[in-house]
């Protein structure tokens, strides 16, 4: 067990003394397959007897509804929209992953807030203003990026769920079209987190592999930070 | 600590705690400069229609923790700055903003936010041209608000904190730590200190003198009438204005 670490102040009114949950992340661009190692991961974890939470982007009940609607209107700037999320992000690291480690849980987070700060960078906020702004995210136990090429995205998008205007970052217009907007997009927000994966010490796995070999190598490095026995035999 | 801007309009704001007077004050400044013909843009704090939903929402469900409150007013602010303030500033108009981001280092401290991170997070916020401090003790303020209606909300009266169970003390211990950090930032940010217990008028004399000296000679945005006449009635209004003219360049 362990005093909880901050990357700034964290929650100066909020004295926690411990921590015994641990907290796990799962970062990279959109089609890595992240939500697919996430339902893996619980499974397998449950199965060894651990408390389990999962918590994603979006997904604070203060700033849902508020979020969708900023979203589909035409009036949200750059700060306000990276203000936004950063007051989302807040209420789900207070109100929901705090609390669940605090009971013990093994929290599995869908990304962080480096998503963010990619997100937010790359539309032109100032770097070192938008870390700042996180001053109170809490360090995680580990950290792995998932990383695919460009390409490797676009085969998975085709074959999925298509190119989202989001996703693409057409809310940006980096090119006329979905495909072309989405090549240039994805490949910003990799130079993104290629660069912070030093900064926040990400375990990188190569995502480009099969969903089976991407988890035997993740499931190594949990064994080992949870201190789990080899199997018997 | 924030940065000097140079957009062709000019920033005033006011600061203080409920029930100084600072609403009044900038209500009747707003009121003197239009009919002084100048382009004037109001904006108040809390009241962007982007994040209202979420404000009140959080409130009713009393869901905020500092943390959250201070960066949905966050928010809040960073939308009326992009979409509203900022565009006017550029285009040469006189911004009026009822509290500013000193609001924010004042109330989200005293609620225990780290000071450094507050100021981080408006850092996008350029310092204003005046901002005016209404000084008053909490006494005044506590029974102007009590006197005009009868009950204190929830976060108002900074019942979020746990300071008391009552709602009236709690407001009065709360809003003495708001006084605490204004007090602080007297000197960090320039503040016009303006004794908010005077007669309404003798404020509003001393405010206006101070935003004469600084618009003296400043040309911005003209409103469209005295646009409209400086071209169809030029030579009309170059008749009547001569004098003046000479006037002021002689003096």
């Amino acid at each position: 067990m362990s005093r909880p670490l901050f990357y700034g102040a964290g929650f100066p009114y909020h004295k926690i003394k411990e921590l015994p949950g641990k907290l796990i992340v799962l970062e990279g661009t959109d089609g890595v397959g992240r939500s697919t190692q996430i339902n893996m991961l619980r499974e397998w974890l449950e199965k060894q007897g651990m408390a389990v939470s999962d918590t994603g982007l979006r997904r604070s009940t203060l700033t849902q509804g508020g979020l969708d609607a900023a979203k589909s209107g035409h009036t949200l700037s750059r700060t306000t929209m990276n203000l936004f999320y950063a007051t989302d992000f807040a209420d789900r690291l207070e109100n929901q992953i705090l609390p669940a480690m605090k009971a013990g849980f093994i929290v599995l987070s869908d990304r962080y807030f480096y998503s963010i700060i990619a997100r937010d960078v790359v539309r032109g906020a100032d770097p070192v203003w938008a870390r700042k702004v996180y001053g109170f995210a809490l360090r995680p136990d580990i950290i792995f990026y998932l990383r695919a090429d460009v390409q490797t995205l676009v085969t998975r998008m085709v074959h999925g769920r298509g190119f989202d205007y989001w996703e693409s970052g057409m809310d940006i217009r980096c090119a006329d079209n979905l495909y072309d907007s989405f090549l240039v997009y994805q490949t910003r927000l990799i130079e993104k987190f290629d660069e912070m994966a030093d900064e926040y010490h990400f375990v990188t796995i190569d995502a480009t592999l099969s969903p089976a070999a991407v988890f035997s190598e993740i499931q190594e490095r949990i064994k080992t930070l949870l201190g789990l026995d080899p199997p018997l035999g | 600590m924030l940065s000097p801007h140079n957009y062709k309009g000019k920033l005033i704001i006011v600061e203080g705690i409920d029930g100084s007077g600072k609403s009044t004050q900038i209500d009747l400044l707003y009121k003197w400069l239009k009919t002084h013909g100048k382009s004037v843009y109001f904006s108040e704090w809390n009241s962007s229609v982007l994040v209202k939903s979420t404000t009140k929402q959080g409130k009713k469900a009393k869901a905020f923790t500092p943390t959250t409150f201070s960066l949905l007013q966050a928010t809040d602010f960073a939308d009326r700055w992009e979409n509203q303030m900022l565009p006017m500033l550029r285009a040469g108009v006189i911004v009026l903003a009822d509290r500013y981001a000193f609001t924010a280092f004042a109330r989200d401290v005293a609620r225990g936010v780290d000071p450094e991170w507050v100021r981080n997070l408006y850092s996008f916020a350029p310092q204003p041209d005046l901002a005016f401090y209404f000084q008053v003790p909490v006494s005044v303020a506590v029974d102007r608000i009590l006197s005009g209606r009868s009950t204190l909300k929830y976060y108002e009266a900074g019942m979020d904190l746990g300071l008391s169970d009552n709602k009236v003390t709690s407001f009065r211990l709360f809003q003495q730590r708001i006084i605490n950090e204004y007090d602080q930032m007297i000197d960090e940010f320039g503040f016009t200190v303006i004794d908010g217990t005077l007669p309404v008028e003798t404020q509003q004399k001393l405010i206006r003198k101070v935003v004469k000296r600084e618009i003296y000679r400043w040309k911005g945005l003209p409103t469209p009438a005295i646009q409209a006449r400086g071209r169809s009635g030029a030579r009309l209004v170059e008749a009547e204005a001569q004098p003046a003219a000479e006037k002021t360049e002689a003096s």
